[in-house]
């Protein structure tokens, strides 16, 4: 009975991880934004749908094998993203943070509606890199899949962190994060660093987007809910700490499993598997109320 | 142009806007009436988020979760909750109910304010939006209440005001859609009317205060607390009271009937109307109310190209096109129709002085 008990709960923390490393990846692409420009970006699930129905159009429709047909939608996403923001963040950037979000917004809808319209609302299968094949660690079912995503989330926070530590573009993506007047001055070209964030944010989504389709299948409300426990993974690990946004996203995605596996061992027997989504929200109003920052947020100060 | 005259040209605008009201149901038809009351409606709760977001600062992604509870409020006073086991028996007339879901509401956001007063920009919409999104899941749970998932039918009962014959009052007869329409426009021009009266005098000061610099405004003895809370209570019950009639309007109710896009384009109502305003903020309603049926091509079926209807027809097709139109009007009028209707008295007066000179 323990012995069950416990390859259970092991089960629930290693899929409770694989999906912690989806919504680690779509919140840290929401950080990077917020990070550069305050700005929420209510597109980013849909951005990262487009993502994964580009890969699935290139390996189903175009003949591509999968690893070029990878390749090929990060760098499709990376230059959509940065022409989302030369085209329709630009001309906004300047007013209220109210304009911006509107617009967001207005590109979800877009988006999402572009996506039915060109490949019609019923789902579709995108495989998945990794393969089915599932492994038995000492009782506990591990998905090929699964290890996969927590190691491709895990490689591309490692490759993030390179490149905002040791790198020049790095440095110049900080500064503008910081101040970015005082970065222009001292020759950040701030625009086209603004523009490489939106590419850098959309290419996580495609990743998240894409490692998201084989298990929950391809269809254009697939990122919808991910979207918000990205929020809930920011908010948790503090919205604009990269660091934090990871920590969140495992965390959430362990917590939520871990109350369903106490639900079903009697514990919090009133959780059912619908209200995982309020519990999510939840965990971003109680983060709210009792520490804003978040666990790796710095407090702001604001000066008179 | 001086303070009287602007005053006097918004009574003159304001009066012909009531008449206009008043006669349109004469020249659109008895089924368009009912449609029109829905732009009533969203006026009602888009004049509430405003005082919230457009004149208190604070924005609020939620507002669809208060609608929903003064829905809620309407439908289990008029039908009761006993058939699911609940403790209401409900038979109250459909009009009596909108006070007490304004109430409700009102004292709702009231609450919410409070935690709310720790939160600002967008950790406050963030907030807001998790309200929005955990109400449809939230009303289905709590059943006994709710009716859940199915419910509450109210087509048909004694309640509702003209559900089947024609509305009989005043010596006037109103067919049941010229009754929806009238009963929608009339709170509305009320609400309108209240908004402008809170919003001119010491409490719209306030909350302009707070808006601009909340230091500023707490150095100048303005209440953050009070008047934060004050704002989330007045918008709320304006929403509750929306949402009533929004449940009266469609003699139903059900947890998908407030859902979380409703949230969101009634923030964008208030952004296409114009932050700050009340006048345009009629367009927002239109916007709300009749934009994802124009973006399917109807009634413009005569004004656009076959070919382009069509594509806009197939699945997908309106939301795109509602997507790009939000985008572009962002671009061309960033503060709104209500921020256009400034800009054009600006330049109106501006000749004025010059040519005074």
């Amino acid at each position: 009975m323990i012995v069950a008990a416990f390859s259970d709960f092991m089960q629930q923390v290693v899929s409770g991880l694989a999906s912690g490393g989806i919504y680690a990846l779509l919140a840290l692409a929401l950080v990077i934004i917020h990070r550069s420009t305050g700005v929420i970006n209510f597109a980013q699930g849909e951005m990262a749908t487009f993502s994964a129905y580009i890969a699935w159009t290139l390996t189903v429709n175009h003949g591509l094998s999968y690893w070029p047909a990878f390749v090929a939608c990060l760098a499709i996403s990376f230059g959509g993203g940065v022409g989302i923001h030369r085209v329709v963040i630009r001309p906004v950037e300047r007013g209220s943070v109210l304009r911006i979000v509107i617009v967001t917004i207005g590109l979800l809808v877009g988006i999402n509606g572009f996506v039915i319209w060109e490949w019609g609302g019923e789902p579709q299968q995108l495989r998945s890199p990794f393969g089915t094949e599932t492994y038995d660690v000492g009782g506990v079912i591990v998905a090929a899949h699964d290890i996969g995503t927590i190691a491709v989330a895990l490689g591309i926070v490692l490759l993030l962190w390179l490149l905002f530590r040791f790198t020049k573009v790095g440095l110049a993506l900080r500064a503008v994060a910081v101040n970015p007047d005082e970065a222009r001055l001292v020759g950040v070209r701030v625009t086209w660093m603004l523009a490489l964030g939106w590419g850098l944010a959309a290419t996580l989504g495609a990743v998240a987007g894409m490692l998201t389709a084989p298990t929950v299948g391809l269809d254009p409300q697939m990122m919808q809910a991910v979207l918000i426990y990205a929020f809930a993974a920011a908010v948790l690990g503090g919205i604009d700490s990269p660091i934090g946004a990871v920590v969140g996203g495992l965390l959430l995605g362990v917590l939520l499993n871990m109350l369903s596996y106490l639900s079903q061992y009697g514990a919090f027997d009133w959780f059912t598997e619908e209200l995982r989504l309020p519990a999510a929200l939840l965990i971003i109003l109680v983060v709210l109320l009792v520490k804003p920052t978040g666990i790796f947020g710095r407090p702001e100060v604001k000066r008179v | 142009m001086t303070a009287r005259t602007t005053r006097i040209i918004g009574f003159v605008a304001f009066a012909a806007f009531v008449a206009f009201v008043a006669v349109l149901p004469s020249f659109i038809g008895d089924f368009k009436a009912r449609e029109y009351s829905y732009v009533g409606i969203y006026l009602i709760a888009l004049l509430g988020l405003n005082i919230l977001t457009g004149y208190t600062g604070q924005i609020s992604l939620g507002h669809g979760a208060f609608m929903a509870i003064g829905g809620y409020t309407t439908a289990i006073l008029m039908a009761g909750n006993e058939q699911f086991g609940g403790p209401i028996s409900g038979g109250m007339k459909d009009v009596w109910t909108l006070p007490i879901a304004g109430l409700v509401a009102g004292l709702v956001g009231l609450a919410f304010g409070i935690p709310a007063l720790r939160l600002s920009g967008l950790y406050l919409a963030l907030a807001t939006f998790a309200i929005a999104v955990a109400m449809p899941s939230t009303a289905k749970r709590f059943e006994e209440f709710t009716g859940g998932g199915s419910g509450i039918q109210l087509f048909g009962t004694p309640e509702l005001t003209g559900s089947i014959s024609n509305v009989e009052i005043f010596g006037l007869s109103f067919s049941p859609n010229d009754w929806m329409y009238y009963l929608a426009w009339s709170i509305a021009l009320v609400a309108f009317a209240v908004a402008w009266l809170i919003l001119r005098g010491r409490t719209g000061r306030a909350f302009r205060a707070v808006r601009d610099s909340e230091i500023a405004a707490v150095s100048s003895g303005v209440s953050l607390a009070r008047y934060k809370t004050l704002a989330f209570a007045i918008s709320a019950a304006y929403a509750g009271v929306a949402g009533g009639l929004f449940v009266i309007a469609s003699a139903f109710i059900n947890p998908d009937a407030f859902p979380v896009a409703l949230s969101i384009y009634l923030l964008v109502g208030i952004v296409v109307g114009g932050l700050g305003g009340l006048s345009g903020l009629v367009f927002g309603a239109i916007f709300i109310a009749f934009l994802p049926l124009w973006a399917q091509g109807q009634d413009l079926g005569s004004l656009l190209p076959d070919r382009i209807i069509a594509e806009t027809q197939k699945p997908g097709g309106p939301a795109m096109v509602y997507g790009i139109v939000l985008i572009l009007l962002m671009f061309a009028i960033p503060n709104g129709v209500g921020g256009l209707f400034r800009r054009i008295g600006q330049l109106i007066s501006s000749r004025r002085y010059s040519r005074a000179k």
